[in-house]
């Protein structure tokens, strides 16, 4: 059923959302991530689902709130300020536990920033997407075929937890083509099962009392209870933590990286193996929940320093990994932001600029 | 001894046993018992979906005994449009007051009318923000009093009550549009009428329709519940005239 195929990171991600059941997507042009509503405006119509292109982002994230509390499985993508203005939504649709899976295509800030790519939502997609405190499992893809594999899942994701998921992708893998393996169509019967599963707690219309409410607030001591059930939730998170660590076994000096940063750092990582170094790289592969123990089970004898590297000025993960190591091992930065991207060049020189202070 | 018939009975749209926690004097229990009344005439209760917003009108999520999701402020008619996209077969109403509607939720408001979404917006104008203790709304009449303009509205300062019958009535796409008050009996039947009129629209799938319904805010107008329907009527009624603005299905007559 799986089939290999040329695709752009934005098309990949809207064709992996139409095969995983996604039935529902609404959203509001912005840069540089306009490939995927377009996408599904030719694609919903193909497979009887719905595409709107909505007035604003804080109409589409609404929109999105409306349909995946039917049951349906529902998605929307923007970028950065575009999901500034989600905020709210997303935030409603975590107190009210709807699964809906939201893409963030990252360019440029703070602001409206610049419509190339960035790595700077980082705290905002893993520690504050709204208001209220509440958390997502957000998975951060370095290739075509990680964005699809991503998408696929994070609807089974969603709806194993009743909350809202992000992917935290950028401009890069966004807007680049690469060969892919497309995953299995799900049938119109499994989707309608999927729904089906819903049912009971779906705003559809019920007989008398059997109503459904859908409440993003509650009265009295109920919100306190919402909250704490949501924490039990995030408490079961350990169990999804996903990390590659990549040479790591008899590395001296480790690159903390995630999405397309990872993939630059790999490069390089090769060249200077290439040359003796014992370099080795941890890379989130979803960055909440973040692989804390990956980092703090790291063998400080031998580690002698880690090279954070974003597209994020000031850095942003870099507070995790300090979390995780507590001091016990320098850290170094290399990054860039605003719609500058990172170079093979660059991070070269930070790693070799790392090599001679600690090695 | 003649027979005796039961000729009412309280709607089934709403929970048995409950009290609407509306205040005194207050036209939101009316309009949500007619609501009910009026889907359960269509036999579409069990279809019904309240999409409510946020203020005074956010007491009636639990009263009704329908399916009800609560929008963020404003956001109704867009939560509605991702509702009914995705259910065509519900019975979709939004519940929204003149805050929610015609301020915060205006673009929600304005461009889900505008695409022809089909579905019902009740919308409850009664000049005044309720809930967060009576503040100035869109609707608020020149002279009117509030919290946010204690010297009165002006129209220098604050522009001038915005119609949202007149200004809906501006687009192609809407079918019916229709403002109701609920001060008298016969009114109350009129209001219950236009809001079965709008449901049957919906199931008919002729798009977007919009029942306003003027009421008073006897609390934050600072009137007597005798007195504000003697404002409702002098005042409001003048810049706010009941009556049809649009009926698609009387055009084709």
């Amino acid at each position: 059923m799986s089939e290999r195929v040329f695709m752009k990171g934005c098309e990949a991600i809207a064709e992996a959302a139409t095969r995983a059941g996604c039935r529902f997507f609404a959203g509001y042009p912005i840069t540089p991530q306009n490939e995927i509503p377009e996408y599904f405006a030719r694609r919903m119509p193909e497979v009887g689902g719905t595409f709107v292109q909505a007035e604003s982002e804080v109409a589409s994230v609404n929109m999105l709130y409306g349909a995946a509390s039917t049951g349906i499985r529902a998605m929307s993508s923007s970028s950065s300020t575009g999901i500034s203005l989600y905020s709210e939504g997303i935030s409603y649709s975590a107190s009210a536990r709807l699964p809906i899976v939201y893409v963030n295509v990252q360019r440029g800030g703070p602001g409206i920033g610049a419509i190339q790519p960035s790595q700077q939502d980082y705290m905002q997609a893993t520690k504050a997407s709204g208001n209220g405190g509440f958390r997502m499992i957000v998975l951060a893809p370095s290739t075509v075929q990680e964005c699809v594999d991503m998408v696929y899942e994070s609807f089974d994701l969603a709806e194993r937890d009743h909350n809202p998921v992000l992917i935290l992708t950028d401009g890069v893998v966004g807007t680049m083509m690469e060969p892919v393996v497309l995953p299995p169509m799900k049938s119109d019967e499994e989707i309608q099962k999927l729904r089906d599963a819903f049912k009971y707690r779906a705003i559809i219309g019920h007989p008398l009392g059997e109503a459904a409410y859908c409440r993003p607030g509650s009265v009295g001591s109920g919100q306190e209870q919402v909250n704490i059930e949501a924490d039990k939730l995030y408490k079961t998170w350990d169990k999804d933590v996903r990390v590659e660590e990549y040479l790591t076994e008899d590395a001296e000096i480790i690159i903390a990286a995630y999405g397309i940063s990872a993939r630059i750092c790999r490069a390089v990582i090769k060249q200077l193996r290439a040359q003796g170094y014992k370099i080795g790289m941890i890379r989130p592969i979803r960055v909440s929940p973040f692989p804390y123990e990956a980092f703090s089970n790291i063998d400080f004898d031998r580690v002698k320093g880690i090279l954070n590297v974003e597209m994020s000025i000031p850095a942003q993960m870099r507070w995790d990994v300090d979390y995780a190591v507590q001091g016990r091992c320098p850290i170094r930065e290399c990054l860039r932001s605003g719609g500058q991207l990172l170079t093979n060049e660059q991070v070269m020189k930070a790693a070799q600029e790392m090599i001679k202070e600690v090695l | 001894m003649a027979e005796e018939k039961k000729v009412y009975s309280r709607t089934k749209g709403v929970l048995e046993n409950t009290v609407s926690g509306f205040c005194p004097g207050c036209m939101h229990s009316t309009v949500h018992k007619i609501v009910g009344e009026a889907a359960e005439e269509l036999g579409k209760l069990d279809k019904l979906v309240r999409v409510e917003g946020v203020g005074c009108c956010g007491l009636g999520q639990f009263y009704v005994s329908h399916d009800a999701i609560i929008a963020a402020h404003g956001r109704g008619c867009a939560v509605a449009t991702g509702i009914k996209r995705s259910s065509p077969d519900s019975l979709v109403y939004t519940y929204q007051g003149d805050g929610d509607l015609a301020a915060i939720g205006l673009g929600e408001t304005m461009s889900a009318a505008n695409r022809g979404e089909n579905f019902t917006v009740i919308f409850v104008n009664n000049g005044i923000y309720g809930m967060t203790g009576g503040q100035m709304a869109p609707t608020t009449l020149l002279g009117m009093k509030s919290t946010t303009s204690p010297a009165g509205r002006s129209a220098e300062e604050h522009g001038y009550p915005m119609h949202m019958c007149e200004i809906l009535n501006q687009l192609t796409a809407p079918y019916y549009l229709e403002r109701v008050s609920c001060d008298t009996p016969q009114n109350v039947i009129k209001a219950r009428n236009a809001i079965k009129k709008a449901f049957q629209y919906q199931l008919d799938g002729k798009g977007f329709s919009m029942v306003e319904v003027v009421t008073s805010c006897p609390t934050n107008w600072g009137l007597s519940t005798i007195d504000s329907l003697d404002f409702l009527r002098e005042k409001m009624f003048a810049e706010y005239p009941l009556g049809v603005y649009r009926d698609g299905g009387e055009k084709k007559k």
